[in-house]
């Protein structure tokens, strides 16, 4: 490559890069119009949240309750040096609640779940099953995607709140049942510092937004997808790592919106 | 497995994911807790508030009788004006004083009523007239400098020579 070469091709890929979030952004205003017919037909996504939700059930639950014991004891170390021990069980909820709850949620979720709507979509596309509903003048958006959006907007904040909950229980059984803090303190504390709005409705605003982009991600890099097998593998990864990406940045941008410092 | 069975199943997943949402809203944070039926407002004027914010507790003897409303300066007096909804059982007398008290050292605030001796009860609207300021560190300290700088000379440590 000559050195001339670069700016032409740096050109050449911002261009690219323009035209592909241009593209992105035709998917989604399309895959919203579809979205209300797939209203229309509630067992399609019911099966969908099936496939979505439930299966991802036990690795949301038990990653929780790990997540939970690690900040119980995490939390009880740091607070002992300051005989504050008492706020463990605040430490715990706000963390879960406002953050780790909606962001690691979101990144298993993407793992878990995003990767198989993509390689799903993608192997239907490369099988010509895709094609093969167009010839039917049945549009795979409203009979394939739309579904599975829908599914992934129900069950991300039921997950995030599960995820949440398990974390808390399982602060409970480490910081109270283990370590022994004073259960009536471990509660009340929590209580008296977690806001029902500012913290865990924000949470579940979080977590909403980061359904959106898990789901979206994983069945535009589907539907996008080289119907081949390189192209399918190469685009379940891409969905991993634009959905991680995605998550952590919008989670930036959503706590500076949300929360700002107690006034 | 039959639409009934994934059905169900999905059934099962929602009903865990709103128990977990309830969990959170009412064992984990604070919605239990509101001011729940009928309220009655009130209002106070205080030189200066403090940290005092909206929805924090009123207090009569430590236990929570109240939350505040709303607060404003008064552009007559140029004071604080707050006003607070109490629970429609608690009935103070019409001379209870109002102070903005700290819980523990680095606490949040909130308003404490001390309650007067008068047989009548202060309802709807009224104004409590005696009423405590926070106390502001700063004013603490520029006062205690002040008292400082005015012992007499010899108690300061001499000069080194």
């Amino acid at each position: 490559m000559r050195p001339g070469d670069i700016l032409p091709r740096l050109g050449v890929q911002a261009l690219d890069l323009l035209r592909g979030l241009g593209h992105a952004t035709f998917f989604v205003i399309d895959l919203l119009r579809n979205s209300v017919s797939a209203i229309t037909r509630p067992f399609l996504t019911i099966a969908q949240i099936h496939a979505i939700g439930n299966r991802s059930l036990v690795i949301i639950m038990a990653s929780g309750l790990a997540v939970g014991f690690v900040l119980a004891l995490q939390g009880y170390y740091t607070l002992s040096r300051y005989g504050a021990t008492a706020s463990l069980g605040l430490v715990v909820a706000l963390s879960l609640v406002r953050e780790l709850g909606p962001v690691v949620t979101a990144l298993l979720f993407a793992g878990r779940a995003g990767t198989s709507l993509t390689a799903e979509i993608g192997l239907m596309k490369a099988g010509e099953q895709l094609a093969a509903m167009e010839m039917m003048a049945v549009d795979p958006k409203a009979r394939v995607l739309a579904p599975r959006l829908l599914a992934g907007l129900i069950a991300m904040p039921l997950l995030a709140a599960l995820f949440s909950a398990i974390g808390i229980l399982g602060g409970y059984v480490v910081g109270v049942l283990m370590i022994g803090i004073d259960s009536g303190a471990f509660w009340s504390q929590m209580q008296n510092g977690v806001d029902a709005i500012d913290d865990v409705g924000n949470g579940m605003v979080k977590s909403f937004v980061f359904g959106i982009a898990c789901t979206v991600t994983a069945l535009y890099q589907g539907f996008e997808a080289t119907p081949t097998p390189e192209g399918v593998s190469e685009a379940t990864t891409r969905t991993v790592v634009i959905s991680s990406l995605l998550v952590l940045g919008l989670d930036f941008v959503l706590t500076a919106l949300m929360f700002t410092a107690p006034s | 497995m039959g639409r009934r069975g994934v059905e169900t199943l999905v059934g099962l997943f929602v009903l865990l994911g709103i128990l977990a949402i309830l969990f959170l809203a009412l064992r984990a944070a604070n919605l239990g807790n509101f001011v729940i039926g009928e309220t009655y407002l009130i209002t106070a004027r205080f030189d200066n508030i403090g940290g005092l914010k909206v929805r924090s507790p009123v207090k009569s003897a430590g236990v929570t009788v109240g939350r505040i409303k709303a607060i404003a300066l008064d552009t007559n007096t140029y004071q604080g004006r707050v006003t607070m909804e109490l629970e429609q059982g608690m009935l103070f007398p019409s001379d209870t004083s109002a102070k903005i008290l700290t819980s523990g050292l680095l606490g949040d605030q909130f308003i404490g009523l001390v309650p007067g001796g008068s047989d009548k009860n202060l309802e709807e609207g009224a104004e409590i007239k005696l009423t405590q300021s926070a106390v502001l560190l700063e004013n603490l300290i520029g006062q205690f400098l002040y008292n400082k700088a005015a012992d007499p000379p010899d108690a300061a440590p001499a000069p080194a020579k």
